[in-house]
């Protein structure tokens, strides 16, 4: 697994200051009391057939951000960039029909396959269903050769597509998702939480059925995660998300050993080692998790931290570069020595 | 009575508990063992459907009969009565009777993935906890709410005192895991049985919880038996580990003889299908296969159609017994049993 050069970053997708606030309505009239800010001014950039992991605990906003990027949802403000060959394609722009044209370079996977396909349709129609939306094929015949195909690349056979989604196991069932997902030969896929609903045994299958898809295809990931070891598997680089914000971006190893902010911190050391004997000292992160309604002034993380200046409570810090490669966003950046886990490699 | 055995909490054995359906009998849980002992912690890993839960349920006689239905097998329970050691075999208890409920929430307390399943969103988690230790203890309401309040600034809750009156609704997920953990324990159980506690929540509230239970392990002297997917999460908090296949126990031994020395294809496979936050990053390696259908147990070794080391005409006819290979690690496997052919 070799590292990107940055120096020669050409990013597939680039995410300028994105928000998506949602509007919290109260009452019989639905009056406006405010606004969730699930993601809050992100910047960050993807490069061609790169995963990108991102963690942070629930309600973050790492589904939101997800799917924004991929406009399922609209954004409140920012811009969102896709390259396109030589073009720059500027995906906050498009609307109508070209947003549904270009829709099929980006697709997600949900994290349930029990909810997300159709029961009452076929494996078949399941899969074919983005094909015949987007208009893309001209007989049943061609209809069944494409999804046939698509199956086989994901470990499913031919006899499949007359099934029904129930009959099929979880494992099989995500694979009919990723199936979908990739029919449209996407440049660019969420995956959020692909594993968390499968069992041990069956996340390694489709982890590395991931991986040789990408491989095969030079596919780009956004790969939602709240397990750092499945994170760590599959990332090149990780970014952590703290009530909206993108607090750190960096190498997977970097991250991992040498984390710049608290949180990120105080998460690694909560992640569960196999190595033997209880571990001590760990920075135990206090408190509940941020109201995204109600966010504190200053840096978002300054209730919880356990290294706060005055300085926290009253400017909120930028995202910015301690190196080429890895951004954080605290005040006390290059100051603090922080802990981060032993990976022994 | 021996040291040994006052240090006892609980031994199951050969337990057997088959659900009876229309479609055919589900030997959910098939012939296990094992004991727990005070302080220390059992974790039973093993996939979905294995039997874990059943297990613990049939040890607090949860299992609704029909169509669920102990076949075979003791559980036995140590306690105390006026100073003397008694030993109950919960097996031939009724279920419903006044002994079984007594035994649940007083000498075994249970805390269960979803918190919101153990508590009525009706009552405030003050009125349930100060009910179950009315239900148990001779003791008044005043003197059961100040217990409460202990145990819930115990597990760590902020504010007691108010936080005593909040619905489940009003708190956290995390919080209200808290919630559970102070009400399981509120009657000073000797054994907790803990089913997934942690699956649900982040991973920094997890690491919360596992702490808070190992502090209150050493403090209360508490028996757990904590069933989990998670291996790294079992290797944090077990002494001893049980890894469940298809209703038996494969491999059971102490959590540094099952990580560093895996005997058991089983769990050799299964460690090498999970990726890991340290060591060197290898490709995984998938299990062999599915787990076959609970309705059609493979014959002879029940993991024999997944086995990479499976002995055609061996494996598939002859049922392994559990093993101990020393150190009390068993395993229950034809390689390590000598068997006639
Ligand atoms: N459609 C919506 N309408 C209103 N609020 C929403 C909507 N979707 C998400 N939110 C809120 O936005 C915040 C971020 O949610 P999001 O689902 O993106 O978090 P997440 O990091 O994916 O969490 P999880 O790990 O639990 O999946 C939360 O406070 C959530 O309640
Ligand atoms: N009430 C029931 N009726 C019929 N079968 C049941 C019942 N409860 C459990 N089973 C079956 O017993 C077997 C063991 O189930 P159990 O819930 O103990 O698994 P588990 O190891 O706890 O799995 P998980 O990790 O998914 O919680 C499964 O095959 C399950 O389908
Ligand atoms: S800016 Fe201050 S409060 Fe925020 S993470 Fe850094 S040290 Fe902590
Ligand atoms: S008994 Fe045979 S099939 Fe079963 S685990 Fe041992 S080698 Fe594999
Ligand atoms: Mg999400
Ligand atoms: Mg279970």
């Amino acid at each position: 697994m070799e590292m990107l050069n940055r120096d020669t970053f050409t990013p597939l997708i680039s995410v300028r200051n994105l928000k998506k606030y949602f509007p919290i309505q109260r009452g019989f009239l639905r009056k406006l009391v405010g606004y969730v800010r699930a993601v809050d001014d992100v910047n960050l950039e993807i490069e061609e057939r790169e995963t990108l992991g991102l963690v942070g605990e629930s309600g973050s906003g790492k589904s939101t951000l997800g799917r924004t990027m991929i406009r399922l949802y609209d954004p409140t403000d920012g811009q969102i960039f896709f390259r396109d060959g030589d073009k720059i394609i500027n995906l906050t722009e498009l609307e109508g029909e070209e947003l549904r044209k270009f829709r099929k370079n980006m697709q997600i996977i949900f994290q349930d396959p029990f909810s997300s396909l159709n029961e009452r349709m076929t494996v078949l129609e399941n899969v074919g269903d983005p094909l015949i939306i987007n208009g893309l094929i001209s007989s049943r015949q061609e209809l069944i050769e494409q999804v046939v195909e698509t199956l086989q690349q994901v470990g499913l056979r031919r006899e499949d597509i007359r099934r029904y989604p129930h009959s099929f196991s979880g494992g099989q069932r995500q694979r009919i998702c990723i199936a979908r997902a990739l029919i449209l030969k996407p440049k660019f896929i969420v995956c959020d939480e692909p594993v968390s609903a499968l069992d041990v045994s069956i996340q390694a299958q489709i982890l590395n059925l991931l991986k040789d898809l990408q491989e095969q295809f030079g596919i780009t990931y956004l790969f939602i995660s709240h397990d750092i070891s499945v994170v760590r598997y599959m990332a090149d680089r990780i970014a952590v998300m703290y009530a909206g914000r993108l607090v750190e971006v960096a190498p997977r190893d970097e991250l991992l050993t040498h984390p710049l902010h608290p949180y990120t911190e105080a998460l690694l050391s909560a992640v569960p080692r196999t190595v033997m004997g209880r571990r001590k000292g760990r920075a135990i992160l206090t408190g509940d998790p941020p109201d995204p309604a109600n966010l504190p002034t200053g840096c978002v993380f300054h209730v919880r931290c356990r290294y706060t200046r005055d300085i926290c409570k009253e400017e909120q810090p930028n995202l910015r570069s301690i190196d080429s490669n890895h951004h954080v966003s605290c005040h006390l950046a290059e100051t603090l020595e922080l802990k981060g886990m032993e990976i022994h490699v | 009575m021996s040291l040994e055995l006052t240090e006892r909490v609980i031994e199951v054995n050969n337990l057997k508990t088959y659900f009876y359906l229309d479609i055919g009998v589900v030997k959910a849980v098939d012939g296990v063992d094992f004991s727990v002992d005070r302080g220390k912690t059992l974790g039973i890993i093993g996939e979905s459907g294995c039997g874990k839960s059943v297990t613990v349920h049939t040890i607090m006689r949860l299992i609704q009969s029909p169509p669920g239905k102990i076949v075979d097998g003791s559980i036995k329970l140590y306690r105390f009565r006026n100073n003397e050691l008694e030993v109950v075999d919960i097996t031939k208890l009724d279920p419903k009777g006044k002994e079984m409920r007594n035994i649940r929430g007083k000498e075994i307390g249970m805390v269960f993935q979803e918190p919101m399943t153990a508590f009525s969103p009706m009552y405030t988690i003050g009125d349930q906890i100060v009910e179950a230790i009315l239900t148990h203890e001779n003791i008044d309401k005043k003197k059961a709410r100040e217990r409460a309040i202990e145990f819930l600034r115990r597990v760590g809750i902020p504010r007691p005192e108010r936080t005593i009156d909040a619905y489940p609704f009003q708190l956290s997920g995390g919080m209200r895991q808290r919630a559970m953990i102070a009400m399981a324990l509120s009657c000073y159980p000797r054994l907790l049985i803990a089913d997934e506690p942690t699956t649900a929540v982040d991973v920094t509230v997890q690491a919360q919880i596992l702490d808070l239970l190992q502090e209150l392990q050493e403090e209360m002297k508490l028996a757990i038996i904590f069933i989990t997917h998670n291996l790294a999460v079992v290797s944090e908090i077990a002494d001893d580990i049980a890894v469940m296949y298809l209703g038996k126990i494969v491999e059971f031994g102490k959590k540094e003889e099952i990580f560093n020395h895996p005997l058991h294809p089983y769990t050799v496979a299964l460690f090498r299908s999970i990726p890991k936050v340290e060591g060197k990053l290898e490709r995984l390696v998938p299990i062999y296969g599915n787990v076959p259908s609970s309705y059609q147990i493979p014959e002879g070794c029940s993991f024999h159609p997944r086995c990479e080391s499976a002995i055609r005409g061996i494996c598939n006819v002859t049922l392994p017994d559990l093993i101990d290979v020393g150190n009390g690690h068993k395993v229950r496997c034809l390689i390590y049993q000598k068997v006639e052919v």
